[in-house]
């Protein structure tokens, strides 16, 4: 395959495909990157694309037990680059959702026992074989986040309504560059805390960040209620917050849809005083 | 003013709050993770300065300050001579360094001039015909950032 892709013209043979590799990433930790990960590549997948999920977080491995395949993985990341397992060895099948695999972290190693050229090297045979390759970045701005966004080209920042979530991404996307052509997810909005003047609104929020936004994902609790049980919102199309993920895959993947916006339920008070108060903070 | 009537009728924003702070700290950020700029615009100011008084330039400091609702930009420049004034007009260029570009040049010329040249003559940087009469009393120069406009 490889030699075929060196020689200029290309023989009759089908091409290699080539998927794109998408980095999560967002700088600081437990903004969401991993239920992002895991429900984007669920609804992705169930769109029809072949997608795998890189968990690049080396040492905490935790996209499998957000997916509930935690006790499938038999082989992880550093197995494949140190060749004690292939690859259709160590890539996991996810339970509900078809074309939808994991590729796990190792979780007795270090970050650094990663080599970002093996890293990148993996992450381009993925592209040859699937439609979209997530890769889960480790939180922080070290080697793990190095070796995460190696083999990407383009890059999902995860951020919540926060000064340090903001801050930390800011950095990130200057980190980034303009190669990744960054986009945005506002993770955790609480509609109802934007109403009344207590949290950064996704104004606020992009007024600083200025990022291409892909979507808004609402705190709900339900998104607890799905990972204890190891089961991605997005697999319930039908729940507001599935259907907001449902809504990034696709804009993901090209199409022309408004990007997910939860609102806030409307009580007859708040009614009476936005009538009054008018803008909000 | 929309603030205080907010905190009046308990609509506290701390969200203008967090909005404030963020603006602030990442202007703070970014001019820490550009140093280059900064080399850069100290060597600029300072060839300004140098064209009307003769500064050390390695003492000095540029420094950036969060005041209440501003970043601010601290310049200490100390000032080793000041030319006499009607000394026929030989303001010290700058030696081994770059012409000053147009800008700079517009920032050096003293808005507000007492002796103000024709219009028609618009003066080839660092030679105006008079020496502009000046206070230059102190051995600093501070210069403040302009506040910039505080979105609500």
């Amino acid at each position: 395959m490889h030699a075929m892709q060196q020689n200029e013209p290309q023989p009759a043979a089908a091409p290699a495909k080539s998927g794109r590799a998408i980095v999560v990433t967002s700088g600081k930790g437990g903004v969401g990157k991993t239920t992002t990960t895991a429900n984007l590549g669920t609804a992705l997948a169930q769109r029809g694309a072949k997608v795998v999920m890189v968990d690049a977080d080396v040492g905490l491995r935790n996209l499998d037990i957000v997916l509930g395949l935690e006790s499938r993985v038999k082989h992880h990341v550093l197995d494949v680059l140190e060749e004690r397992a292939t690859l259709d060895e160590a890539l996991v099948a996810d339970k509900h959702t078809e074309r939808l695999f994991l590729l796990a972290a190792a979780q007795s190693r270090e970050k650094d026992e990663v080599e970002t050229e093996k890293m990148r090297g993996l992450i381009a045979s993925l592209r040859e074989r699937f439609d979209y390759v997530l890769i889960d970045c480790p939180a922080g701005i070290e080697l793990g986040f190095k070796n995460a966004v190696a083999g990407a080209d383009e890059a999902i920042v995860v951020c919540t309504p926060e000064v340090s979530a903001v801050r930390d991404v800011d950095r990130v996307v200057g980190l980034l560059g303009n190669r990744f052509r960054p986009q945005l997810i506002v993770n955790r909005l609480r509609p109802d805390l934007v109403k009344k003047g207590k949290m950064l609104s996704v104004d606020d929020v992009n007024a600083i960040l200025r990022l291409p936004l892909l979507g808004v994902i609402a705190d709900e609790p339900e998104i607890i209620v799905t990972t204890n049980r190891g089961e991605p919102l997005a697999l319930r199309k039908d729940a507001p917050t599935g259907a907001a993920y449902h809504a990034i895959a696709a804009r993901v993947a090209g199409e022309d849809v408004p990007a997910p916006m939860p609102q806030a339920k409307e009580s007859f008070l708040e009614r009476l005083g936005s009538l009054f108060g008018g803008k909000r903070g | 003013m929309i603030d205080f009537l907010k905190r009046l009728f308990g609509q506290a924003g701390s969200s203008a709050t967090a909005k404030e702070r963020l603006r602030l700290v990442l202007m703070t950020d970014h001019l820490e993770l550009a140093p280059d700029m900064i080399d850069a615009m100290k060597r600029d100011l300072v060839d300004v300065i140098s064209r009307y008084v003769e500064v050390d330039r390695d003492k000095i400091e540029v420094n950036f300050e969060q005041q209440d609702k501003a970043l601010a930009m601290l310049a200490n420049i100390p000032i080793l001579s000041v030319n006499r004034p009607n000394g026929n007009g030989t303001a010290k260029k700058p030696e081994a360094a770059p012409p000053p570009e147009p800008v700079a040049a517009a920032v050096a010329t003293p808005a507000a001039e007492p002796a103000a040249a024709p219009p028609t003559s618009a003066p080839e940087a660092g030679a105006p015909p008079t020496r502009p009469r000046r206070r230059r009393r102190k051995s600093q120069a501070i210069a403040s950032s302009a506040k910039p406009a505080t979105a609500h």
